[in-house]
């Protein structure tokens, strides 16, 4: 029997639904697991995604095509195929797909993790025949401390910033870590600052239902912001650049999976990092891809060779799945911040907004 | 272990002189002076020897770790530092680890000197017991002492700042206190703080001067009556020191090489006591200089056989005079030194037989003619000439314009690169560890490594390149088909029956990409053949 997804030029292809799952082209129909640019594409017909991301969504993919939505385990059959989606834990509203036909069923996680994160729903595990999983830190080590004890760093951090009366600036993902961010660390300390691209997602967020502690955007025009005092979360797309002068002295610290590597923090150039991912650590995607049950496992973007080669080697039919999906970039990969960034941020950035 | 281990970090995330110097100063006001003791021989760059394979580490690591050991080389060729893949893979310590409790003395008396006495399932004992104790980033160093790969990121001026600063010295003087190494235990260390003057019989050199590269016209460094030139000999810097009826050896690396040269100090011994020379230890048969790859049989060996110092005789080429009768030259003109070096009646080289000889003043009336002098460097086997300023004392470090190397222009030639490996530390992850070929019947053959020599961007840029054409993978090494094209200048080339390729080049490194040179384009074996035969033929080393 043939595969109930296959690889096109377009993207991830289920031929029996005539739909893609992600595609990185324009199509007639397009599931989308989450709103981050490497699996949303503007430029398809219509869209399905879950409905806690549709704002999210809409704010990626612009206006026009229509968006239908699936509430968490609500199903609906496409050509015979029964499509559902299940929470993935990476950024509000993120799904994986379960796709059923004939008795098979296949699940798609889009990116993932397995750690509590109080801006989107939890990960669930989903029972499936094939599962295809990102493994983007699919290294063992990657292994995360826990949200708590990065959000007690970024906490002391940001204490020592302003007994020194420096503004600490925390490079972000202004689609889901951003939120994340402002939503663990302790607002008591001091003001929240964003940038226009975080910001943008905070109204998408809070519009959703999302509660977020009280968030300042930066003034247009402004000359000077803050004094010293604040945490400002920026796109990693600001580093060096003439923006952080708004802020006078400052601590540039990115929030990434990559600063678990030294030579990576290092090439940045930043004196802090903080070891924060919204995808799954090592553990987390072998725990994750054990709970599924699955038999045969696809790996796709990050460490896939490796990873497919491990689950084969503890008795899984396991393979590398070639895809454009890039999960979170080591921070020197330029195509990084455009990848996961609206097109107006650099357009922001250099015009000192 | 916990204090160095957060010094360590600590300087590894500053990158200001003044944050370093704060982090050492704090360090060396708090620690005890056993620990401070072994921190200064790390942060010198002193010698440590490997305690344990990082084989047998790798498969203890992975063991510990449940992974198959390929996984673990995947990790390292991510990282880049084996000490550090260790330490992320392995699992966290034990919740009621007390790492701090014993200092860095104590953990190197407990941790590292007992395994190299250790058999193998003691060692494996001793390691795991370290790993349960320590957190990842104390994993890291101590991983570094284990393999003897410790180093840090200060230079010995740093240090030596930061402990003068401690003591309320002159830095000055705490500089050559620390000169020659040999500071093992904590009274050596106390030594160093002592207010009196004290080691007036040591055989410790003085720092060295260093030049700089001239990059300008020399024109620019005004009339050339202001100036010494020198050749700028192909061996290793050194002094002699004749102090207290003794005789020592030291090379720049601050290693005392007396053993490996009994020659030279024999013949230190016939001159006048209270003395210092700053010279050249050169490799040279008659008149005929051998070249480094000579001299290094010697540098590197302990004990020198007979033979050895038959096929390799060698000879210190003196081109300044530090210290005199027991007192301190370096703040005297080097007119004045120089003076008084030539008073001490040496050959001038070459002097065939003499073991101490006087690198000769090379006499111009224009920097034109000057020139004309350095053109012939190649032909005699040195690398160009060296310029001091007349009016300039012997400062410490590199001080930027009172001395400047002129060297020649490097040999050349445009290879292709054909392997590409993931480089360490700050380029952990990225390829930038070359192998370059040129052509040679119709294949490209290997004939030099270079670890980039291209700026961050072009690196970036070209890992990509080597992701998108890689055609195969050997280990981390990954073979890529032929497209890229790199200048490569090198300041030598030597038949060799070690090297595939039949020729051997020295200190390769890549000056440009080119970008408009397709592999068609590249240079051949028969190229580097040819330059080959265009040098002077030295006397064969054995």
């Amino acid at each position: 029997m043939a595969d109930l997804l296959e690889l096109t030029p377009q993207g991830l292809y289920c031929r029996e639904g005539d739909f893609h799952v992600d595609p990185w082209r324009g199509v007639p129909r397009a599931i989308v697991t989450h709103a981050h640019a490497d699996h949303a594409r503007p430029g398809c017909d219509r869209y399905l995604c879950a409905a806690r991301g549709t704002l999210v969504l809409r704010e990626r993919v612009g206006g026009g095509a229509p968006i239908d939505t699936l509430r968490w385990g609500e199903s609906l059959s496409i050509n015979g195929v029964k499509v559902s989606l299940h929470p993935s834990g990476h950024v509000l509203g993120a799904a994986q797909v379960r796709l059923e036909h004939r008795g098979r069923v296949w699940v798609v996680s889009g990116d993932y993790k397995v750690e509590p994160d109080p801006t989107c729903d939890a990960f669930e595990p989903v029972a499936c025949d094939v599962f295809v999983t990102e493994s983007t830190f699919g290294l063992p080590i990657y292994r995360w401390a826990g949200p708590d004890r990065v959000a007690a760093e970024i906490n002391a951090w940001w204490r020592d910033n302003q007994a020194a009366g420096r503004t600490s600036v925390i490079l972000a993902y202004a689609l889901g870590k951003g939120q994340r961010i402002a939503a663990i660390v302790d607002p008591a300390i001091g003001p929240i600052v964003a940038h226009g691209a975080v910001m943008k997602m905070v109204r998408a967020y809070r519009d959703s239902g999302v509660r977020l502690p009280p968030i300042d955007g930066v003034p247009p025009r402004a000359r000077r912001v803050g004094d010293g005092r604040a945490l400002v979360i920026a796109p990693p797309s600001v580093a060096g650049s003439r923006w952080l002068r708004l802020f006078g002295e400052a601590s540039v610290a990115p929030a990434s999976g990559w600063m678990t590597v030294r030579g990576i923090r290092r090439r940045r150039g930043c004196e802090r990092g903080f070891v924060l991912s919204d995808h799954a650590d090592f553990p987390g995607l072998l725990g994750a891809i054990e709970a599924t049950r699955a038999r045969r496992v696809l790996v796709t973007h990050g460490a896939s060779e490796s990873l497919a080669r491990l689950l084969c080697e503890r008795g899984l039919d396991a393979a590398p799945l070639a895809t454009r999906f890039t999960g979170e970039r080591p921070p020197d990969d330029a195509t990084d911040d455009e990848a996961d960034e609206p097109h107006d941020v650099r357009a922001a950035v250099e015009e000192g907004v | 272990m916990k204090d160095f281990a957060a010094l360590y970090w600590r300087l590894d995330a500053t990158t200001g002189t003044s944050g370093k110097l704060a982090a050492l100063r704090d360090y060396f006001s708090a620690a005890p002076a056993d620990d401070a003791a072994c921190a200064l021989h790390l942060l010198s760059g002193g010698k440590q020897s490997r305690a344990v394979s990082t084989t047998l580490l790798r498969e203890w690591a992975a063991e510990a770790a449940g992974i198959p050991l390929w996984l673990l080389e995947e990790c390292y060729a991510q990282v880049g530092d084996l000490a550090e893949t260790l330490a992320l893979v392995l699992p966290p310590p034990k919740a009621d680890a007390a790492p701090g409790e014993a200092g860095l003395a104590a953990w190197i008396r407990t941790t590292i000197e007992p395994l190299r006495a250790a058999d193998e399932p003691r060692k494996k004992e001793i390691v795991r017991d370290a790993w349960r104790r320590l957190h990842a980033d104390e994993r890291i160093v101590w991983h570094k002492l284990l393999t003897g790969g410790c180093r840090v990121g200060v230079s010995r001026t740093l240090v030596a700042r930061a402990l003068a600063e401690v003591a309320g010295i002159d830095p000055a003087v705490m500089t050559h206190r620390l000169m020659g190494g040999g500071i093992g235990s904590a009274d050596d260390y106390r030594r160093l703080f002592s207010s009196e003057p004290g080691d007036a019989d040591s055989q410790r050199p003085y720092p060295f001067f260093l030049a700089s590269a001239l990059d300008e016209p020399p024109e620019s460094l005004g009339p050339v009556a202001d100036w010494q030139a020198e050749w700028k000999w192909d061996g290793a810097r050194g002094q002699v020191v004749r102090r207290g009826g003794a005789c020592a050896v030291w090379t720049r690396g601050e290693e005392l090489v007396s053993d490996s040269f009994p020659e030279i100090v024999a013949a230190a011994a016939a001159l006048p006591d209270g003395i210092v020379l700053d010279g050249e230890l050169l490799a040279v048969r008659a008149d005929a200089l051998l070249g480094f790859s000579a001299l290094s049989r010697r540098i590197g060996r302990r004990r020198v056989t007979k033979k050895v110092l038959a096929d390799v005789p060698c000879a210190f080429v003196a081109y300044d005079l530090l210290e005199e009768a027991g007192r301190d030259l370096r703040d005297q003109p080097l007119a004045e030194r120089r003076r008084k070096l030539e008073a001490l009646s040496l050959p001038a080289f070459p002097a065939p037989g003499a073991t101490l000889q006087l690198s000769p003043r090379l006499a111009a009336a224009t920097w034109a003619e000057l020139a004309a002098t350095r053109a012939s460097a190649r032909d005699r086997g040195v690398e160009g000439l060296m310029l001091k300023r007349l009016a300039s004392a012997y400062g410490t470090g590199r001080t930027r314009g009172e001395w400047w190397k002129w060297k020649i222009e490097p040999l050349e030639i445009d290879a292709v690169l054909l392997y590409a490996q993931a480089g360490h530390g700050r380029r952990a992850g990225l390829h930038s560890d070359y192998t370059l070929g040129v052509w040679h019947e119709g294949r490209l053959v290997t004939v030099a490594k270079a670890y980039s020599g291209l700026t961050d961007a072009e690196i970036v840029e070209v890992d990509r390149i080597v992701r998108a054409t890689t055609v195969g993978k050997h280990g981390p090494v990954r073979i890529c088909s032929p497209t890229l094209v790199f200048q490569l200048a090198f300041e030598g080339v030597a038949r060799s029956t070690r090297h595939k390729s039949g020729v051997a080049v020295r200190f390769p490194r890549i000056v440009r990409w080119r970008r408009d040179k397709q592999p068609e384009d590249a240079g051949s074996l028969a190229d580097l053949f040819a330059m080959i035969d265009a040098l002077p033929t030295p006397e064969p080393a054995t």
